[in-house]
């Protein structure tokens, strides 16, 4: 057998990015924007418990590879765990910040241990009705929900005991960049762990990582039950910043938007979640600022060009071009595994 | 002694096709046995069926003495079977050194961790590359999977399999496709196969059966028509008939 490749070697090892980077550069944005555009927190906020929404559809979709539109069940259930527990236990918002993410995890372990029997196409339809199904019970649990009304009527303590929600949302905006800045890392950590290359090996081939000896459904669940935390805290932030949860929360629309913005930034990267939030969103507020009725025109337009011209290629042919952008072209060639 | 592999009257129906036929075989540490026959004889079902990607309609499979006819294909290969693909059944994206890091971390039972980075284990990384470059791949560890030549990727199923350590090891057509430029690279990764590991290797290249096996078993239409040396073999009027043509 040969070895003569050994001091020749001309493709390093790959290693991965360290797990803090994603997170501080996404704090440092975060505050920055938090600090110049006093004016536009309610929309930080936005952009904010959405991305992690987006974040927790990408390890989903990206990384787990399965194509799901049924999100917004655990991103609901979040939302009506943290107002009901504010409501009738506790307002403190740490607390239902983490009643809403074990209430995410719990329904997305429950679902996912039936749904993750089956693939493709059947799992996709299997999750738009286990996201019905629950949109349906919360329109019927009208003492708990509010049904159609919405669940209103509670206020948030301070957090941690000192910084109010205030009108303009100063402290929203920071609790929610928080919470998104630690399911950031969080995420990051487990992607790049041996449990997350190896959910990224079934992604790519199932056959392949079942003769390894994994075992499959297990992984699958246990990505899909972290998936669901963190949709479920994205959920509770989003009740606990607008003192609000509507069956709104539980729509179709929620899921298709996150998948939406999921494509637009670009899937299976994580940075791709956080990207296509903001873009998503921005877009959102500008074009529908200018009119009102034919914003999506401008979103259909933007996903059409990323989906024509992945991002991906686009960059690599740029750096194709300018060479002192770094090194050779190629996404494949790239050593951040 | 007891036998590393060992089948007991293996079945298998398709609705109303018999695919495989009360198939008895046994496998010793250290054999090198070629399961030969033509097109359709069963012999992919067979490994599906030994590596537990299929269910047997009856018999027993047997792993260093173990029942394992009811066992998932993930407690098999922890038992110690590792196999290849007829068509290279790779994570085409992954690189190359993070696909043999991953058999690594499933040998040692990590992939269940979801903390510690996959960079956090020196000694399994350098286990991967000392694979890598046993197969004369080591320029390649960070390049992804598709961009190797068939041939390399075919030689990295076979470190995939190495990596597990397992005790008995089913090769299926590891020359299947592949270009004779690289099939020097594949005949030499045979050759170094661990002396002690129980391979065996299903294949159409007769002259690599000839060369590699010291014993051949050949199945004809799911069931074993015989069992021998690989002069045996070549003696055997009925082998000679219905599967070497002559």
């Amino acid at each position: 057998m040969t070895t003569s490749d050994a001091p020749t070697a001309i493709c390093r090892a790959p290693r991965c990015a360290p797990p803090w980077r994603l997170p501080a550069i996404v704090l440092l944005i975060g505050v920055a924007a938090w600090w110049l555009m006093p004016e536009q927190l309610g929309l930080l906020t936005r952009i904010a418990f959405m991305a992690l929404l987006v974040l927790s559809l990408d390890l989903v979709v990206g990384v787990a590879g399965l194509a799901t539109l049924g999100h917004t069940a655990l991103f609901g259930i979040g939302a009506y765990a943290a107002g009901i527990f504010a409501l009738r236990v506790h307002p403190d918002p740490t607390l239902g910040l983490l009643m809403g993410t074990a209430a995410g995890a719990v329904l997305a372990a429950a679902s996912g241990a039936f749904l993750l029997r089956y693939s493709g196409f059947t799992f996709l339809m299997l999750t738009i009705a286990v996201a019905q199904i629950t949109a349906s019970l919360a329109q019927k649990a009208r003492d708990w929900t509010g049904g159609d009304d919405g669940l209103s009527g509670f206020t948030m303590a301070p957090l941690f005991g000192r910084f109010a929600f205030d009108m303009e949302g100063r402290t929203t905006a920071l609790y929610a960049l928080g919470v998104l800045v630690v399911g950031l890392y969080v995420a990051r950590r487990v992607v790049d762990s041996p449990f997350g290359l190896a959910v990224r090996g079934i992604h790519e081939n199932r056959a392949r990582m079942a003769a390894l000896g994994t075992p499959v459904i297990a992984r699958l669940l246990a990505m899909y039950t972290l998936a669901g935390a963190l949709a479920g805290a994205a959920g509770a932030v989003s009740a606990q910043t607008s003192a609000i949860v509507g069956l709104d929360s539980l729509s179709f629309a929620v899921s298709a938007e996150a998948l939406v913005m999921l494509i637009l930034g670009g899937a299976g990267r994580l940075h791709g979640a956080l990207i296509g939030a903001v873009v998503f969103t921005l877009l959102h507020h500008t074009a529908s600022s200018i009119n009102p009725y034919h914003w999506l025109f401008v979103v259909g337009a933007a996903l059409m060009l990323v989906v024509l011209v992945p991002p991906r290629k686009a960059w690599d042919r740029l750096r194709a071009r300018f060479a002192f952008l770094g090194g050779k072209a190629s996404a494949s060639a790239r050593e951040t595994a | 002694m007891t036998a590393m592999l060992e089948t007991r009257g293996l079945d298998r129906h398709f609705g109303g096709l018999h695919v495989t036929k009360a198939v008895t075989l046994q496998l010793q540490a250290g054999d090198r046995v070629a399961l030969i026959g033509p097109n359709g004889a069963g012999k992919t079902t067979l490994v599906n069926l030994i590596s537990g990607v299929l269910a047997p309609s009856g018999g027993e499979i047997r792993l260093a003495g173990e029942n394992v006819t009811g066992r998932t294909q993930a407690q098999r290969v922890r038992a110690g079977l590792a196999r290849t693909f007829q068509i290279t059944t790779l994570a085409p994206h992954l690189p190359v050194q993070r696909q043999v890091e991953l058999a690594l971390f499933e040998r040692e039972g990590l992939t269940g961790r979801a903390w510690r980075s996959i960079d956090g284990y020196p000694v399994l990384a350098e286990e991967a590359r000392s694979l890598l470059r046993t197969f004369g791949l080591g320029a390649h560890a960070g390049l992804a999977t598709e961009r190797l030549a068939y041939g390399e990727q075919r030689l990295v199923e076979m470190a995939l399999a190495l990596a597990l350590r397992p005790r008995v090891l089913l090769l299926d057509e590891p020359m299947a496709g592949v270009p004779q430029s690289d099939g020097a690279r594949l005949l030499a990764a045979l050759d170094t196969l661990p002396k002690d590991l129980a391979v065996l290797i299903i294949e159409h290249d007769m002259d690599l059966v000839f060369r590699f096996a010291r014993r051949i078993i050949v199945l004809a239409e799911g069931a074993v028509l015989a069992d021998g040396t690989p002069e045996q073999i070549r003696n055997d009027p009925a082998v000679r008939t219905a599967y070497l043509g002559h």
